[in-house]
């Protein structure tokens, strides 16, 4: 690898957790990030989990993308299948592969980690339905990242800087129980209020470059 | 025949399934579904417009799809026959819109491939579609569809008109003659950022206005 391709894919790893956050830039998975904020512990493991899947979905799909939906991916098969075209199916492959790595992740977690299966337990199905998995394998799509290198930088990259942006709100909001927030505005309203303030000191990185 | 299936299509019980998902138990608001894809197509409204559209159409279809086979989806697999149901349902809502609308498709991104991950659609299908009859799952998805819809429209109205000064593309603050008087665009309102805040803003207003909706904790 060259010293070049090794910035551009620290570039991406960085770019990815700061700037193109997943949360505070495109408000993927929320529903989960605004659900399971209410204590850090659930938080850390939520996030664990959406990183950890995520490492593995974008890569996997990555590849089926490439070998298989492109136009021209099946070329390799044969000259007469050069030409076929099967992107229109992407949606429906990439999540049926999300809920089949999540089910074998959450298989193989409970036989070699009991331990990490019962923090991770209730919070592995759940993120089969994530918009963020989705979303990453489609971004992965529509922004033409070259090689698995890339992609898995892009893939470690959104994931902590999801687990990020969760532990941090968690965080905020455990010390927010001692404050006297006004009544209407308490629970979901004042969350996304601070979410929307986080997300503009993160904007404070925007133009971070290696 | 028994007595239900006498009900008339438009009966006051029906009627509600459509008002109160716009209103009382707002998928968004109220119910905290769907915030996924919500906010990042309100920076203009004829996106956010097309958005909602698509996501009536997609819930309302697949509660009906569902509602009709509910008795012949065995109940450990029907996470992954709703989510066929949903995908198919998106796939031909995004060829459509690739075919017709490429321009509103390409701003849209993979905002549209995410609607599959939509709690509210996800929600419905769970919560109403695999206990009710098709008609009335129908009108569910239409509401929550709907009640969806207004609150993007409503944040993308404040976010288009303080941000770029235009309505639908129309000029107007530059029409009333805003600009000359020394009036500028909010950039701020084109970032990310104050669609959360906007949001939190409007869940404010709601929840003064209905006193039972506040959270005690």
């Amino acid at each position: 690898m060259t010293v070049q391709a090794m910035e551009n894919v620290l570039n991406i790893f960085i770019k990815s957790i700061f700037i193109d956050n997943m949360i505070f830039a495109y408000f993927l998975g929320m529903c989960s990030y605004l659900a399971v904020s209410k204590t850090v512990k659930t938080a850390v493991g939520l996030g664990i989990a959406v990183t950890f899947v995520l490492l593995i979905t974008v890569p996997v799909n990555y590849l089926i993308d490439t070998y298989l939906l492109k136009k021209g991916a099946l070329a390799w098969l044969g000259k007469g299948l050069a030409d076929i075209d099967l992107s229109f199916l992407s949606f429906m492959i990439f999540i049926a592969v999300i809920a089949t790595m999540v089910q074998i992740v959450e298989m193989i977690i409970e036989k070699f980690s009991p331990a990490l299966y019962n923090s991770l337990g209730i919070f592995l199905p759940l993120i089969a339905v994530n918009c963020a998995i989705l979303g990453a394998s489609l971004f992965m799509q529509e922004r033409e990242y070259e090689g698995i290198a890339e992609v898995t930088a892009f893939a470690l990259g959104s994931g902590l800087g999801w687990f990020l942006a969760i532990v941090s709100l968690a965080a905020i909001r455990e010390k927010l129980r001692y404050s006297n927030v006004p009544g209407p505005l308490k629970g979901l309203g004042i969350t996304f209020i601070l979410t929307g303030l986080m997300a503009i000191a993160f904007m404070g990185l925007m133009g971070i470059k290696l | 025949m028994n007595k239900i299936d006498k009900e008339p299509i438009f009966s006051a019980k029906n009627l509600k399934l459509v008002t109160s998902p716009i209103g009382k138990s707002n998928p968004i608001t109220v119910q905290v579904l769907g915030i996924c894809s919500a906010l990042a197509v309100t920076v203009k409204l004829k996106p956010a417009l097309v958005m909602a559209l698509s996501v009536t159409i997609v819930v309302a279809v697949s509660n009906v799809v569902i509602s009709a086979l509910r008795s012949y989806i065995p109940d450990r697999i029907r996470i992954i026959v709703q989510l066929v149901v949903i995908a198919t349902m998106v796939i031909i809502v995004d060829q459509l819109l690739k075919a017709y609308a490429f321009d509103v498709s390409k701003q849209l991104s993979v905002f549209v491939g995410l609607i599959i991950t939509n709690c509210i659609i996800m929600g419905r299908l769970e919560a109403f579609a695999l206990s009710n009859k098709p008609w009335q799952s129908f009108l569910d998805g239409l509401g929550n569809g709907a009640g969806y819809g207004v609150i993007l429209i409503v944040v993308a109205f404040f976010r288009e008109l303080l941000g770029s000064g235009t309505i639908l593309g129309y000029p107007v603050i530059q029409k009333l003659g805003l600009y000359s008087a020394g009036y500028e665009n909010n950039g701020m309102m084109i970032l990310p950022p104050m669609a959360l805040i906007l949001l939190g803003l409007i869940i404010w207003f709601q929840r003064s206005r209905d006193k039972s909706l506040i959270e005690h904790k």
